[in-house]
C-alpha cells in the first residue's frame, strides 16, 4: 500500500533493470535560497530525492549532516521553509519521490496531525524519522496512513530476522538497509557483506531495498547497484556543495557522474 | 558469561556481607510497559543500528538482576568498594539555620568518587563484563559520571573513553584530571552546544559503530530503556538505606524527601523507595538558573513540553518548532535540556512536585552548609539544600526533610573560586591564600 508515485517509480526503474538513483540534501543549507536552488538541481539527477529536515541534534549523522544541519538552522531555516522548498521541487518535478528524512521531535512538537497534513500539501511521498523505529510507530503510523504518506523504515546490519519481519510488516515505501554500523558519512562496509543481507532482506520483504550510508564514489554506487533497488548518496553531496566555490556547478556534476554510474551498472562492465 | 562465577550462598555464609545485603530489596516495582513506557512516557526512540544491542542490554540485565551472583558481587563492591552504606546525617546546624523542620542529609557524598553516579558505574560495569564487552563509553557533564566510570574500568581492566562537551571540560577541570589518571581517554565535544547533552550525541554515535565491542554506560535515569529502568534500579539503595536510616534515628518517614534532578538519578534513587509511602511529599528541584522566567535555565519538567531526544519522549526545553534549547546553569550537572521519563510519569501522576533553586541560591545554600556543618557540597546538589532550606523553613521542629547530597563539591572550586575568590579571600585579611 504505497505511495502510487513511489511505486511507479520502482516499477520503472524495474522495468528498466536498473537501481534507482536517490540523493539527500539537508534542506536550507547552507540557506534557504540557495538550497532551494541545490535540491532543484539533485532532483534534475534523481528518481527520488530525500530532503533532510534539519535538527539541533541529529544523533545519527556524522560530522557532515551535522555541520549541514547546524548552517541551516544557523541561516534561519524554519519548518516552513522545508515545506516551501519541498513544493517548489514537486511543482518543478511532478514525477520524483520525494522523502521527508529526519528526527522524531520535530514532527512530534508540531503535532503529527498537522504535519502529515502539510507533508501530503507539499507533494511529499514519504517519511523517514530517524528515531522512530516500528515498536514506537503508535504516535505516527495512522497519521501518516491516513494522508497517504509512505512510513520508510531502516534496517541495518545489526537487524535479526525477527526484525526484519517487523519492518516488512510496519514499513510502506521502500527499506532503507542502512549498509554499514555507524553514522551517516563513515566508509562503506564491506560490499559482499552487503550484497549478502540485502538479498536476504529482498527475499523477505515485497518492498524495494535501497542502500545508502557510506557510499562517496561512483564506483561504490555502481556496485551497490548492481543488486538494490535503490542506491542512496547523501553526505558525498553535502561536502561536494561545502567545499565548492560554484556549489551549484559542482553538484550538478558530482549527482550526474553518480546517476551514469547507478545507469550503467548492471549493463556489463561499467565501473 | 561472567568471567569470575561468585557462588553467592557461600559468599555469603562466609562472611559479613549477608546482613548488608538483607536490607536491600531487590524486587522490581512500578515497573514500566514491556516497551519501557512509564505510562506515555519513555519507550526506545532509537535509530534502528542501535535497537538489538539495546534489547541485548535488556536482556542481559534483566537476566543479571534475577541472578542472585550478579547481586553478591555488586553489592559486595558496593559495601567494601564504594563504602556504602552511606550515612543518613542529622544537620542540626542547618536545621537551626533554617528554623523550622529537621534537615536529614543522604551523604551520597562520602561514596568513593564523591557522588551517588558509583552506584550505576558498578552496576552497568557488572552488566558489561557479563556481555563480554572489553570497552566501555560513557558522556560527562560535571565529571561525575565521567570519574565514576573511569574508576569502574581501571577496576575491571577495560578500556575508557569519555565524551565531554567543550565547556564542561573548562569548567571541570580537577575531573578532567582525575579521569585521565584513571587511565580513560577525554574526548571534547564541540557540536552543539558543548555541553552534556551534545556529549550523549557523540556517545550515542561512537556506540552505533561500535556496539559489537562496546558497552555504553549511560549516566543517568534517561534515555532509550532499559537505561531509565536499570539505573533507576542500581540508585535505589540510596532510598531504601535512607527510608531505614531514617526510621532508625527518627522513628518515622520524613514528610518530604528532596533531590536536585539533571537527568533524575539521584532523585529517582532517593525518591523511589518512597514511592507508596503516600504521606512522604517528592520533589524535584531544577536548575533555575538565571530564573525560570530569564529563558537561562534547566528546569525541563517546570517549562518545558513533552518530546523526544535521546531515545525516550520526556519533557524538553526545546522551541516551537522542535529544536532542542541551550539550557544554563551554574552546575554542569544539571546544565541538561531533558529530563528521565519516570519523573515526567511521576510529575503528571500527581506523585512528584517541582521546585528549582538559581545558581545564586545554589551558591548560598554551598555557603552556607560549609560552613554551619563543614559539608562542601556539590553545586548540583546545593540546589536540593537551597529548596530543601526553604521548605524546612515553612515547616515546625517536629517535621522532617530528607535531602539527597548527592556529591561533594571538591569539583566545584574552580567555578566557586571565580565566583567568591575575591570576596573570601578578601575576608581572610592575611589568610595566607594569595
Ligand atoms: C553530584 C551530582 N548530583 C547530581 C547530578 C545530576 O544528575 P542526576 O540528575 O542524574 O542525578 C550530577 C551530575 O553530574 C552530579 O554530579
Amino acid at each position: 500500500m504505497s505511495s502510487s508515485r513511489l511505486n511507479a517509480l520502482f516499477e520503472r526503474c524495474r522495468s528498466e533493470d536498473r537501481s534507482a538513483v536517490i540523493g539527500y540534501l539537508t534542506a536550507g543549507d547552507p540557506n534557504p535560497e540557495l538550497s532551494r536552488e541545490l535540491l532543484l538541481t539533485l532532483a534534475a539527477q534523481c528518481d527520488l530525492l530525500e530532503i533532510g529536515m534539519p535538527f539541533s541534534d541529529p544523533m545519527a549523522d556524522g560530522p557532515v549532516i551535522q555541520a549541514a544541519s547546524e548552517r541551516a538552522l544557523a541561516a534561519g531555516t524554519h519548518i516552513d521553509d522545508v515545506f516551501a522548498l519541498t513544493r517548489d521541487v514537486r511543482a518543478a518535478h511532478p514525477e520524483l519521490g520525494i522523502v521527508l528524512m529526519g528526527y522524531a521531535n520535530v514532527p512530534y512538537a508540531m503535532g503529527f496531525e498537522q504535519f502529515a497534513e502539510r507533508a501530503q500539501a507539499a507533494g511529499v511521498d514519504g517519511v523517514l524519522l530517524v528515531d522512530i523505529p516500528p515498536e514506537e510507530g503508535a504516535i505516527c503510523d495512522a497519521v501518516l496512513r491516513a494522508h497517504q504518506l509512505d512510513r520508510i523504515l531502516l534496517l541495518s546490519p545489526t537487524s535479526p530476522d525477527a526484525r526484519i519481519a517487523l519492518a516488512g510488516e510496519h514499513g510502506s515505501g521502500f527499506i532503507y538497509y542502512v549498509s554499514l554500523t555507524g553514522i551517516t558519512g563513515a566508509d562503506m562496509g564491506d560490499i559482499a557483506e552487503i550484497h549478502d543481507k540485502v538479498a536476504h532482506i529482498q527475499a523477505a520483504t515485497e518492498m524495494p531495498v535501497c542502500v545508502g550510508f557510506g557510499i562517496k564514489t561512483a564506483a561504490q554506487a555502481a556496485e551497490v547497484a548492481r543488486f538494490a533497488d535503490g542506491v542512496v548518496v547523501g553526505s558525498h553531496f553535502v561536502t561536494t556543495v561545502a567545499m565548492a566555490d560554484d556549489p551549484v556547478a559542482a553538484l550538478q556534476e558530482a549527482a550526474a557522474d553518480i546517476a551514469t554510474a547507478v545507469h550503467q551498472a548492471r549493463g556489463g562492465d561499467a565501473g | 558469561m561472567p568471567s569470575q562465577p561468585v557462588d553467592f550462598a557461600n559468599d555469603l555464609k562466609a562472611d559479613f556481607n549477608a546482613d548488608f545485603a538483607a536490607q536491600y530489596d531487590l524486587e522490581i516495582k512500578h515497573a514500566p510497559d514491556a516497551g519501557g513506557h512509564f505510562g506515555q512516557f519513555g519507550g526506545r526512540f532509537a535509530a534502528e543500528t542501535l535497537m538489538q544491542p539495546l534489547q541485548e542490554i535488556e536482556d542481559a540485565f534483566f537476566a543479571a538482576w534475577a541472578d542472585p551472583a550478579f547481586h553478591a558481587e555488586r553489592l559486595d563492591l558496593l559495601k567494601n568498594y564504594v563504602g556504602r552504606q552511606t550515612p543518613l546525617y542529622h544537620a542540626k546546624h542547618l536545621s537551626a539555620e533554617a528554623g523550622g523542620a529537621q534537615i536529614y542529609l543522604k551523604r551520597e557524598d562520602l561514596n568513593h568518587t564523591g557522588a551517588h553516579k558509583v552506584n550505576n558505574t558498578i552496576g552497568q560495569a557488572l552488566l558489561a563484563r557479563r556481555m563480554g564487552k572489553r570497552k566501555v563509553i560513557a558522556e560527562t557533564g560535571a565529571g561525575q559520571h565521567g570519574v565514576a566510570t573511569a574508576t569502574v574500568a581501571a577496576m575491571f581492566n577495560m578500556e575508557c573513553a569519555i565524551y565531554m562537551g567543550r565547556e564542561d571540560i573548562r569548567r571541570q577541570a580537577p575531573n578532567v584530571f582525575r579521569m585521565k589518571l584513571l587511565g580513560a581517554e577525554v574526548i571534547p565535544v564541540d557540536s552543539g552546544t558543548a555541553t552534556l547533552k551534545d556529549a550523549v550525541n557523540e556517545a550515542l554515535r561512537v556506540w552505533v559503530a561500535n556496539c559489537e565491542d562496546t558497552y555504553y554506560i549511560f549516566g543517568t535515569a534517561a534515555g532509550p530503556h532499559p537505561f531509565p529502568l536499570m539505573v533507576r534500579q542500581f540508585h535505589t539503595v540510596i532510598g531504601q538505606e535512607a527510608r531505614a536510616q531514617c526510621l532508625a534515628q527518627a522513628g518515622r518517614l520524613p514528610d518530604v524527601a528532596v533531590a536536585c534532578v539533571g537527568g533524575g538519578s539521584n532523585a529517582i534513587g532517593l525518591l523511589h523507595p518512597f514511592y507508596d509511602d503516600r504521606d512522604v511529599r517528592l520533589v524535584a528541584v531544577e536548575a533555575g538558573g538565571h530564573g525560570l522566567k530569564s529563558g537561562a535555565h534547566a528546569a525541563s519538567l517546570a517549562v518545558g513540553k513533552p518530546g523526544i531526544l535521546h531515545g525516550s519522549l520526556s519533557y524538553l526545553l526545546e522551541d516551537a518548532e522542535g529544536q532542542v534549547q541551550g539550557t544554563h546553569s551554574i552546575s554542569a550537572g544539571l546544565d541538561y535540556p531533558g529530563v528521565g521519563p519516570e519523573l515526567a510519569a511521576m510529575l503528571e501522576a500527581g506523585r512528584l512536585q517541582l521546585d528549582a533553586a538559581t545558581d545564586d541560591e545554589a551558591l548560598a545554600a554551598l555557603q552556607l552548609l560549609t560552613r554551619c556543618e563543614g559539608i562542601i557540597p556539590a553545586l548540583e546538589s546545593s540546589h536540593a539544600i537551597a529548596a530543601g532550606l526553604r521548605m524546612a523553613a515553612e515547616m515546625t521542629p517536629d517535621q522532617i526533610v530528607l535531602i539527597n547530597l548527592s556529591g561533594r563539591g571538591d569539583k566545584d572550586m574552580g567555578t566557586v573560586f571565580e565566583l567568591l575568590g575575591d570576596q573570601i579571600d578578601g575576608s581572610v585579611q592575611d589568610g595566607g591564600a594569595a
